[in-house]
Order: C-alpha cells, then structure tokens, then sequence
C-alpha cells in the first residue's frame, strides 16, 4: 500500500460546504481506534478514493453500534446506542451506508430498522465486489498473483446474513489459489471474538477458539488469512502467533488484500 | 374371539394415554410467553416440507443423513401397513385390506407397498445397527458428552432396539404367513421380496407352530407400536411429531437479528422523541430477559421439546470444541427437563405453579455456559430440527445484565466505556476520526 495522505471528510463538513455524500461510510469502534484495524480503515478508504465515490464519514458523531451491548444482553445500553446513531443518520439523511465491520453491517442492517434507522446497508466486501462488477474498479493480482489464499468467514457476515460469495469473488480475481478450510461458509467456525467474548476472557476449556480456527487454517499452509472482520483479524493474528507462523502467514482483511495488490 | 376384544381395549388404552400426554406437552409448551408466528405462511409450509419432511438440513452430513432417512421412511411408510393391521385387529379378521382388493386393480399396489415396505425395512435395520454401533462401539464424541450420561443414552439405545424388535416382528409375521399361504391355510397374496426369503425357517414346523410364528409378529408389531405411543411422551423421540411443527414455526428472519425488546424501547424512545407513544402496557412490567421457563416464548419451549439430543449443535458450537462448559444441546435438554418440573409441580397444585425455589438459570444452567456463547449461530445452522439454542441464552444475558446487573468484570467495564465514550474501550468519542490524520 502506497504512503499517499489520505483525505477524508465527514458528514458535518460536507453538509457546511453544500455537498451531498454518496454514502456513509461507517468506521466503526476498532476502525477507529484499534491501530492494527485502522490500517483496514485507511484500505478502505483508498478503494473508495480510487473509485471516486463521494463519501463521509460521521467522526467523532459516530458512537458504537451497540453490538457488544446487544449481544452481551444490555439491551438498553444497545437501544441507547442505536437511538443516537439513527438520530444523527437520519439528520443527515443517510441513504446508503458501508461498514468495515460485519458486527456493525449487521446492526445497522437488520436491527436498526425496528427503531427508525432504515438505510441500505452494505459490507465493504459487497460495495468491492459491486464496483468491480460495474467495472469501476479493475484489480489484478500484484504480489499475491498465484498466492495461496484461505477466506475465513467471519459469523456476522456469513451464517447471519448469508453473504459467503462476495468476499471470495473479490479473492479469485487476485489471481490467486483461493483455498478452503473443511469448516467453512454456513459451516464457518468462529474466531472466538464474537458475542462479546473480544472484550472478556475465555472460560475454563482446554483450548482458545483462535488457536482451533487458526490451526485449521494453517493446515492448508497458505501465504494469507483472508478475513473480513477486524475482531477476527485480531483473533486470527493472535492464533498465527501461537503458532509461530506470522514470518509465512499473514492476516490481511480483503479490503488490504485489494489495495496492496492494486498500489492503492 | 377374545383377542378383538383385547387388541380394541388396548387401542383404547393408548389412544387415552397418548393423548392425555399431549395434552400436557401442550399446556407445558404454553406456559411460554406469547410470541405471534401467524405471519408468512406460505414460507412456513415451505420450509416445514423442505426441513422436516424433506429432512433437507440431515443431509449435510451424508452418513448419518441416509441412514436416518431410512428410518424415517421405513417409519412413515410402514403406517399403511399399519391400517392394515389395525383393521385386523378390530375385526379379528386377517389382511382384510388385501382380501378387498383381490383380484382388483389395486392388488397390484397392495403387493408393491409391501414390498417397498419390506426393502425399506431392511435398509431401516442396517441403519439402526450402524447407529447402535456409532452410539456404542465406536463412540461418536457427540454421544459421548457429558449431558449424555445416564437417562438419555439410554433412551437413545432403547429407541433403537424397539425398532430392531418391530422390524423383526414384521418380518416373521410376512415371512410365516407366506408358509401359511403355501400350505393353503390362508388367503394368498403375492410373494414378498424380502420376508419369502426366510419362509424356509418355518417349512419344517408343524402348522400350529407357524400359526403361532405368525401370531407373534403380528402382535410384536403392534405392541411394539403402542408401547412406542405411550414411550414418546418422555422421550426424546417426539421429534418424529414436534419437528413438523417446529420447522413450520422457524425464526424465518436472517440469523443475525436478534430480537428488538418493545419493553425497553418504550424506557429509551421518549428520550429521542418526546411525542413517543409507548408499546407495552405500564401497568403490567415484564421481567427482562429469561431466569425460568415461563419467561421463554412458547416457541423456545416447543424448541425443547422437539430437540432429539442428536449433538449436532455442539459439535458445531466453538467453545464447546475448545472443551468449555456451554453445550448448546444442554441448553435444550435442561430447558426441557425444567418445563417438565413445572408442568409436574402444577399438576400436584391444581393447575396453578408454586413456586419451589428453583430456576431454569442457577438450577439447570449455570453462568459459566451463558458468558461462554460467542452468539456465532452455529448451532442454530446446524440444528436439522431449526431449534435456536442462541435464543434461550441470550434471553439469560439479558436477564443477568438488565434485572440482575450481573456479568463479568470485563464486561461491565464494556459496557461503561460505551455508555461514556460510545466505544467499548477508554478513548474519547472526540479522537473518534484521530485515524484520518495519523499515517
Ligand atoms: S451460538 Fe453460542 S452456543 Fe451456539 S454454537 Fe455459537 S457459541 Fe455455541
Ligand atoms: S438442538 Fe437440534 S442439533 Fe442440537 S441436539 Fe437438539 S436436535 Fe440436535
């Protein structure tokens, strides 16, 4: 990925100038501020500047989705969250939206709807995907022509939403070898983050689901972890290390994969 | 003419029996909160058909899938035989269908159904014996977990050995009345595929003694039958019913979504919208969240009851692979297991629940399972029943965190984070876009 300054405007700025965005672009709470996603981010960011979309993003007016909350049983705290959000969104009159996080793609989506926040939401993989069927954004495969690529479904993305193509078109048109775990798609196993478990310890067990899903991954001996999901770029970072295999294996979200490949 | 007698008093019998049982498995299942599933019913037919009847969600692992799909077929095409027999009965008479028919245009399908019968059979008990052999001999690591001790392995073995016993049955009955039919003592019908192989065990009997052959499976078969109608209700076996119901009432949404609670809504709206109207009745305060069964919906409960302990969802379930507590089929069968203490308890004080101290979360289900879940919906996927563990535990989270205000450490400090600086660690909201100039 080149060193090229970003530019990014959020939806206040844009609004004060006269300017409508596109779309929203929705950092979300590890592309914000954790500094392994925040590279995501910036992934993400060059794409959509590649393209020439005209996006925003909320700044320092987004709040956390409320998915931790929500899943950890805080309902209120959830609400509280989402209220807020949608009321900034629909202030801007947000239309369309695209999140770098299937936790947030998913709470937007399918749980804003019931208190008033109803947008068209789409995961970064899907607008990736979408730009390059319309042909606004060419990619070829750059580094990691004739790489071998394992794709690990992250669960907000894949068995609870069902989008299992999206990420992997995206892949194959890397050039590459795109291979499969046997747990994989519908059968996808868990990195272990998800339902709040990011943000606590594991119970007692015998293993971490990070090392489970990594070793599973490592099997296959690839050249990249491919995820879609900054939780599980963090989980399966952590399960690579385990087993001493980042100087082989590197984690990258396909967002990275398309921008490095494409000297975004 | 004693035994028309006897086999209608038996019919009787059981048909009270079973039905006095369901009828408690269905007050049992309505102690559940009310939810409305009256919506999209042409979709819900569907997916019963595909599911339940079409077994479609068996088939992803192919052994086990077939093998039980021949049950099920042997199981569900047997019941024309079955007519047959039940007719008999009453009227003492023997293979009083077929007697109709002779000579008929029909007689040709009478002889077909028996036969596909009889081939379905043969494949039904090659596919119990591998399950014995998968439960007992080669121990699948999903029967062998630790919510399978005792009662349920048990029930698992006893379900297959009855179903050795009544394929046996129908084919000594079959088998022995060919000999009868060749030494001209009954009507005879066509050959059948199958059991006209074993009639050589019989030629050298006395006539009597075939009779008798004849006679006990015939009657094996039946009582095999009834005793099975009387078994179910305490078995985990009422998934060859509830799985119709069940299927057609699945949570039809994408997984993702959980559900949005009105009660809360109605606190948290007025602060964004002066002019809210609430949703719920005030006067009448709900109970955030699930401690006991009566706060699940009457579909989680028709869920515990339609779950056949299979362990499908927890060989799929991640933190029970990496050797944690939470099992996603515990949570079934201890939902179950409480709901019939309930329904128990009610019925020795009139109808009404006392309460006895106990609960579904702390007496059945223990924390530790509920904060493992990483709400990945594997299970969920995985269930060829759509049963939703995820469901349940999450309706216990929100329990513990909303009435209870009780979660780990971590996640409490989660939770605060959020609440003051709309991100579940300690940054500031204001260095939210920090990222844009950073390089
Ligand atoms: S949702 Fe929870 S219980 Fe179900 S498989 Fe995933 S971690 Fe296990
Ligand atoms: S919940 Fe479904 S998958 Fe799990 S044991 Fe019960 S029937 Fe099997």
């Amino acid at each position: 990925m080149s060193d090229k300054a970003i530019k990014v405007r959020t939806f206040a700025e844009m609004t004060a100038a006269g300017e409508t965005p596109e779309i929203l672009f929705w950092v979300g709470c590890s592309g914000s501020f954790d500094d392994r996603a925040k590279k995501i981010t910036k992934a993400i960011v060059r794409i959509l500047d590649h393209v020439g979309i005209k996006f925003a993003i909320l700044g320092s007016e987004e709040g956390c989705s409320g998915d931790p909350a929500k899943r950890a049983g805080n309902e209120f705290l959830y609400q509280m969250q989402a209220m807020q959000n949608i009321t900034t969104m629909n202030m801007y009159n947000v239309k369309k939206i695209v999140t770098g996080c299937p936790h947030c793609f998913n709470t937007l989506k399918n749980e804003y709807p019931a208190l008033g926040g109803s947008y068209e939401v789409v995961h970064h993989t899907q607008l990736v995907q979408e730009l390059i069927n319309v042909g606004k954004l060419k990619v070829q495969g750059g580094e990691f022509k004739g790489k071998k690529i394992v794709f690990h479904d992250p669960c907000y993305l894949g068995r609870a939403n069902s989008v299992y193509e999206a990420p992997r078109e995206i892949i194959q048109k890397l050039d590459v070898e795109l291979a499969e775990m046997k747990r994989s798609k519908a059968n996808g196993l868990c990195c272990g983050a998800g339902g709040a478990q990011m943000f606590k310890e594991s119970e007692k067990g015998t293993k971490e689901v990070s090392t489970e899903r990594a070793e599973e991954a490592l099997a296959l001996e690839p050249d990249v972890i491919a995820v879609g999901c900054p939780f599980c770029n963090t989980m399966m970072t952590d399960g690579v290390k385990h087993f001493n295999k980042e100087d082989k294996t590197k984690v990258l979200d396909v967002a990275e994969l398309i921008a490095k490949a494409n000297d975004l | 003419m004693l035994s028309p007698i006897v086999f209608s008093v038996l019919l009787i019998f059981v048909a009270i029996f079973f039905t006095y049982h369901a009828k408690k498995i269905r007050r049992n299942i309505l102690i559940g909160k009310d939810i409305d599933l009256s919506d999209n019913k042409g979709e819900r037919f569907k997916t019963m058909l595909k599911v339940a009847f079409g077994q479609s969600k068996m088939v992803v692992r192919p052994v086990p899938g077939i093998m039980h799909f021949f049950i099920y077929a042997a199981f569900v095409i047997t019941q024309i035989e079955l007519l047959e027999i039940v007719i008999d009965g009453i009227s003492g008479g023997h293979r009083r269908i077929w007697r109709a028919i002779d000579g008929t245009a029909l007689s040709g399908l009478y002889t077909f159904t028996i036969n596909f019968i009889e081939i379905i059979s043969v494949l039904a008990f090659v596919a119990t014996i591998t399950f014995l052999s998968r439960r007992n001999i080669i121990r699948l690591a999903r029967f062998q977990k630790p919510e399978m001790k005792g009662w349920p392995t048990k029930d698992a073995n006893l379900i297959l050995c009855a179903e050795i016993f009544l394929i046996t049955c129908i084919m000594m009955m079959n088998s022995a009345d060919l000999e009868l039919q060749a030494r001209g003592e009954t009507h005879k019908t066509a050959q059948f595929i199958i059991s006209s192989n074993f009639q050589g065990i019989f030629s050298g009997m006395s006539t009597s003694a075939v009779h008798l052959f004849e006679r006990i499976g015939w009657w094996g078969h039946i009582m095999g039958i009834f005793g099975f109608l009387v078994y179910l209700p305490i078995s985990k076996h009422l998934h060859i019913l509830l799985a119709f119901p069940n299927t057609y009432y699945s949570n039809l949404k994408l997984k993702g979504e959980f559900t949005t609670l009105e009660a809360v809504t109605d606190v948290v709206a007025p602060n964004f919208d002066p002019a809210y109207q609430p949703k719920t009745d005030p006067n009448n305060p709900v109970r955030f969240g699930a401690k006991d069964v009566h706060d699940l919906n009457w579909k989680n409960l028709l869920d515990a009851y339609t779950c056949t302990e299979c362990g499908r969802c927890t060989s799929a379930c991640p933190q029970n692979i990496t050797g944690k507590k939470l099992s996603p089929r515990k949570i079934m069968m201890d939902t179950r297991d409480r709901l019939t203490e309930v329904g128990k308890n009610m019925d020795a004080n009139g109808g009404t629940f006392v309460d006895d101290g106990k609960s579904l979360l702390g007496d059945y289900i223990t924390t530790e399972e509920i904060w493992a879940c990483n709400t990945c919906n594997a299970c969920v996927q995985e269930c060829p029943v759509n049963i939703d563990p995820l469901a349940i535990i999450v309706e216990m989270r929100r329990f513990l965190v909303m009435e209870q205000s009780q979660s780990p450490a971590e996640l409490t400090n989660m939770f605060s984070n959020i609440e003051n600086n709309g991100a579940p660690w300690q940054f500031s909201q204001s260095d939210r876009a920090n990222w844009t100039n950073e390089n």
